[in-house]
C-alpha cells in the first residue's frame, strides 16, 4: 500500500522562475498529500522564490552543478526524511503533473524499482527535433541491446524511483553529469528492475535548454565513453531488500 | 655539456629549489604538492652537474640527441603531472559538490511540506557510500 505522504515530487530547477510555479501548483493538484522539493541549482532569477511562494519545499546550491547533482541532493533529502518514493519531473513544464498518478498506479502494482516516462509508447512521437529524436532512439537500442530488456526513453527526465534505488544513488559512485542511458545500464547492473510508462510531454515554452550549444556533442561522446566504461567495471548487485 | 650551458641549467635548478622552499614558508604551498617540485629542481642541478646521465640514457632508449631525449622525458613527465593534478580536481570535485548539497540540506533543516513527516536514520554524507 503507497500512501501519498510517501511521496516526494522532486523538482530540479535552473533559471526556471517563470515555469516552476506552474508545475508546484498543478503537480499539487494531482498528489495533494504529496511532499514537493524545488533543488534550486543556482538559479540568477527568483526560481527559489517562485518555489517557495507556490508551497514547496526549497533547497538552494550555492552554485550550479547540473541536473545530475541536482536529482542527487533530492535523493539524499527524501532519505533524510523518510520518504520511500520519489517521482521526478522538469521544471520547464514539460512534464504534465497530470501523469503522477499513473506513476503511482505503476508504483503499486509492480516490482520494479524504476519507473521511466517514455515519449514514445504513445501514438503521438514527443516534440522533440529530429536530431534529438535520432539521438535518443540511437541511445534505446543500444541500451536495449546491452541489458536485453526493451526500453525507447532513456532521455526521459520523468521517472519514479523507489528507496531502494534512492539508497543507491545517494552514493559516491552515482556521479552522472546527465543520467540517462548509462546510468540506466549502471541501475540494471546493480540488480535493479526498470518499467516504462507512455507519457506525452508539451513543447518547451521559453527558458535554456541543458542541451543547447554544442553540449549535444559532448553528450554523445561523453554518454558513450560512459557506456564503455560501465561495461569495463565488474557487474556489483546493490540492490537490498 | 658547455660550462656557460652547465652554469644556467644549474641556477634554474637553483631558483626552482629556492622559490618552492619560498612558497611553502609563506604557506601559499602545501609541502606535501612541494616535493615534487623540489625533486623537478633537484633533477635540473643533477643533470647539469652529471650529464654522462642524460648521454646513458640517451643510449640507452637509442634516441638521437641527449637534447631529444631531455625533451621526451621532460613531456612524459609534464603529461603525468597533469594527470595527477587531473585525479586531484576530480576528487577535489566530488568534495566540493558533497559540501555544497550539506550545506542546502542543512539550511533546509527539517523543513518538510508534508505534514507528520518521520525522519529516517539516513545521514547526509554520513559515509554509508565510501568504498561501495
Amino acid at each position: 500500500m503507497i500512501s501519498e505522504t510517501n511521496i516526494l515530487v522532486l523538482i530540479p530547477a535552473f533559471d526556471e522562475g517563470e515555469r516552476v510555479g506552474g508545475v508546484i501548483r498543478e503537480s499539487r493538484q494531482y498528489l495533494p498529500q504529496a511532499g514537493i522539493l524545488v533543488v534550486d541549482d543556482g538559479s540568477r532569477d527568483r526560481t527559489g522564490a517562485v518555489s517557495r511562494e507556490a508551497g514547496a519545499c526549497v533547497l538552494t546550491h550555492p552554485f550550479n552543478m547540473g541536473v545530475g547533482t541536482a536529482l542527487q541532493t533530492g535523493y539524499k533529502y527524501a532519505l533524510q526524511h523518510g520518504y520511500q518514493y520519489v517521482i521526478q519531473l522538469d521544471a520547464d513544464g514539460q512534464h504534465p503533473p497530470s501523469y503522477l498518478p499513473a506513476f503511482v498506479a505503476k508504483l503499486k502494482e509492480t516490482e520494479a524499482d524504476l519507473i521511466i516516462g517514455s515519449r514514445f509508447l504513445t501514438d503521438r512521437k514527443g516534440n522533440s527535433s529530429y536530431p534529438r529524436k535520432m539521438g535518443n532512439k540511437l541511445f534505446a537500442k543500444l541500451l536495449s541491446l546491452l541489458i536485453r530488456e526493451r526500453l525507447t526513453d532513456p532521455t526521459s527526465g520523468y521517472r519514479a524511483l523507489k528507496s531502494t534505488v534512492l539508497q543507491f544513488c545517494v552514493q559516491d559512485l552515482y556521479g552522472f553529469d546527465y543520467p540517462d542511458a548509462d546510468f540506466l545500464l549502471t541501475i540494471h547492473r546493480s540488480g535493479f528492475r526498470m518499467e516504462e510508462i507512455p507519457i506525452h510531454v508539451h513543447p518547451r515554452v521559453g527558458g535554456q535548454s541543458q542541451h543547447g550549444g554544442l553540449r549535444p556533442i559532448y553528450y554523445m561522446i561523453k554518454m558513450f565513453l560512459s557506456i564503455f566504461i560501465i561495461l569495463l567495471r565488474k557487474k556489483t548487485v546493490h540492490k537490498k531488500s | 655539456m658547455p660550462p656557460r650551458l652547465k652554469i644556467f641549467v644549474i641556477l634554474i635548478g637553483l631558483v626552482i629549489f629556492i622559490g618552492i622552499i619560498e612558497l611553502v614558508r609563506r604557506r601559499k604551498l602545501r609541502e606535501e604538492s612541494s616535493f615534487i617540485w623540489l625533486m623537478t629542481g633537484f633533477a635540473f642541478v643533477l643533470l647539469a652537474i652529471e650529464s654522462d646521465i642524460l648521454v646513458y640514457v640517451t643510449q640507452l632508449l637509442e634516441i638521437a640527441l641527449p637534447v631529444n631525449a631531455l625533451f621526451f622525458l621532460a613531456l612524459i613527465f609534464i603529461m603525468l603531472l597533469c594527470l595527477y593534478f587531473s585525479l586531484r580536481i576530480s576528487a577535489l570535485s566530488t568534495q566540493v559538490k558533497n559540501l555544497a548539497q550539506k550545506i542546502a540540506l542543512l539550511e533546509a533543516g527539517n523543513d518538510d511540506p508534508r505534514e507528520g513527516a518521520r525522519s529516517s536514520s539516513y545521514v547526509p554524507g554520513g559515509g554509508e557510500a565510501h568504498g561501495a
